[in-house]
């Protein structure tokens, strides 16, 4: 088997070879400097700044406000697409729009906007401050901020599968007799879970990684509102290279089984064809 | 149920989305509008605008040439390693935009690789323009990219194969023939990149150093307009990036309606 199939077009060593090339300069030569890096550093260095307890603390904030924003997100995604590709009202093209703000506005934007909105005497805030609930500066703020900026990965990743729900299965279950939560359980979820799932799993490795939107909202105390990318930035400004090195290593090795597993359940989406409920 | 989901999805939207827009206005408009156009003239504020088009200048043109190089080589030919390829290029979008600037520093920071080289011989990259355009342009990578390798997979090389052996040249065939069909996809991914590039806040803040007006770009003038409770002046500065989203959308939605659809 050669390298590359037969074609009249031309251009292909031209393109490929620049794409190459830019592709190692600016994205895998710097993240080969991170590998490097790490892998410099001995074992026992690695794991101290690995396994501190202000690095684990940071971890569980990260990674919990992550796994709760993106399960959030997989339920109001699901709703939020419903209710775009099955109700005509007015104003659903605007709303159809606005899904993709969080993907088009500045994270420093959504960080600010946010935190004055759920501050104590912000617009929504100060509803919550008499049941003793605080959402910015705490655990509830960061885990509110990721949830924006990984809603529309949910939505978008779940409207197209409704649209494929054959809605005829959908009657004749109906007129069969079905209870509308039997034929959601058989019929609706079997269809979008792969899609859902994907959705889930983009909004969680979104969020994972995000830093401008939750550090204003967060309260940034070490052990407590302290996310692992902004424990990351504290050791560059300390010039402990290697300590960032060594959590960005540890992020990124997070990352790459994130997103394999987006592959596999979008390769499982696409096996999987439209299958009525037996 | 249908009047349930319809408000579950408008307050959940409501609260997330359209009362932090709101607020981005109203604070920046709570002292009138001349103390908003005023913020405008603050010459750090200003230097802050100017860098960021400096950077949008020089990331997006290269990253549009980049897409276009790399969904010709993918979309249009068959070759070993292709998916691989497409999944390197997609690399920079999963990757913490904490890590996309960090990567930098360590190759050209003062105690990185190249540090001491680069020191004694007078370059500055970090805490410079060059680190801000660097890390810019990794993360936003791969969206002109993204935007067009599906978009001319799905068109097919028909037409350009019938330009190709009636005697076009190469560049005739890709601006009289490719060019028009994929021209509403490449403005939505042009448009994209240049949103990402001039609201990136995270690759760019590690890599800065945070010099008023010097190398601070918009996002980090918000920030520390912010911090310093210069409300007016931060939520000023936001509303500006704020309304380059809408604009975003809005060419995003024209486009679509043009009957361009992703995928």
């Amino acid at each position: 088997m050669s390298f590359r199939q037969p074609s009249v077009l031309p251009g292909f060593e031209l393109t490929l070879g620049f794409t190459t090339f830019f592709l190692s300069a600016i994205v895998l030569l710097p993240l080969a400097a991170l590998v490097l890096m790490t892998a410099s550093m001995h074992w026992s260095d690695f794991v101290h700044v690995v396994l501190s307890p202000r690095a684990v603390g940071s971890y569980r904030l990260s990674f919990g406000a992550s796994l709760l924003a993106a399960t959030i997100n997989l339920v109001f995604g699901f709703i939020i697409a419903w209710t775009l590709v099955r109700y005509e009202f007015p104003g659903r093209k605007l709303l159809d729009a606005l899904i993709d703000m969080p993907f088009a506005l500045p994270t420093a934007v959504s960080g600010i906007a946010l935190t004055s909105v759920f501050a104590e005497n912000g617009w929504i805030g100060r509803y919550l401050e008499p049941f003793g609930i605080k959402v910015a500066y705490t655990w509830i703020g960061v885990t509110v901020a990721l949830t924006l900026i990984g809603m529309p990965f949910a939505v978008r990743s779940v409207q197209p599968a409704l649209l494929e729900v054959q809605r005829e299965l959908e009657d004749a279950a109906e007129t069969l007799g079905a209870g509308r939560l039997y034929v959601f359980r058989r019929i609706i979820l079997p269809t979008v879970l792969p899609a859902l799932l994907t959705g889930f799993t983009l909004a969680f490795a979104r969020a994972v990684g995000e830093y401008g939107s939750v550090i204003f909202i967060a309260g940034n105390l070490p052990m407590k509102t302290e996310i692992t990318p902004l424990l990351i930035v504290i050791h560059l400004e300390e010039f402990d290279y290697k300590g960032a090195a060594a959590l960005g290593f540890v992020m990124l090795v997070i990352s790459f089984v994130v997103l394999l597993t987006i592959n596999l359940l979008q390769a499982w989406g696409r096996r999987e064809p439209v299958k009525a409920a037996r | 149920m249908r009047w349930l989901f319809i408000g579950l999805s408008l307050a959940f939207l409501a609260a997330l989305l359209l009362a932090p827009l709101a607020t981005v206005f109203a604070t920046a408009l709570q002292k009138g509008t001349r103390a908003y156009l005023r913020s405008f003239a603050d010459p750090d504020t200003a230097a802050a605008i100017r860098l960021t088009l400096t950077t949008a200048l020089v990331v997006v043109p290269l990253n549009t040439l980049f897409g276009l190089a790399a969904s010709w080589a993918t979309a249009k030919f068959e070759f070993r390693g292709k998916s691989f390829l497409i999944t390197l290029i997609d690399l920079p979008l999963a990757v913490s935009p904490v890590i996309s600037g960090m990567i930098f520093v360590l190759l050209f920071g003062l105690h990185g690789w190249f540090g001491v080289w680069l020191q004694e011989h007078d370059i500055s990259i970090i805490f410079a323009l060059p680190g801000i355009i660097l890390a810019t342009m990794f993360v936003t990578f791969p969206y002109v990219a993204r935007e067009l390798i599906p978009l001319m997979q799905q068109l097919g090389n028909d037409e350009e194969e019938a330009a190709i052996t009636l005697g076009a040249g190469a560049w005739m065939t890709f601006f009289q023939v490719t060019l028009p069909k994929i021209r509403w996809g490449l403005v939505y991914g042009v448009i994209l990149c240049n949103a990402r590039a001039m609201g990136e806040f995270g690759a760019v803040s590690v890599v800065s150093g945070h010099i008023r007006g010097l190398t601070n770009t918009m996002p980090l003038h918000i920030e520390i307009l912010y911090n310093e409770y210069n409300f007016v002046g931060a939520f000023a500065a936001a509303s500006l990036l704020t309304l380059l989203a809408v604009m975003t959308l809005v060419v995003k939605t024209l486009v679509e309606r043009t009957g361009y659809r992703r995928r």
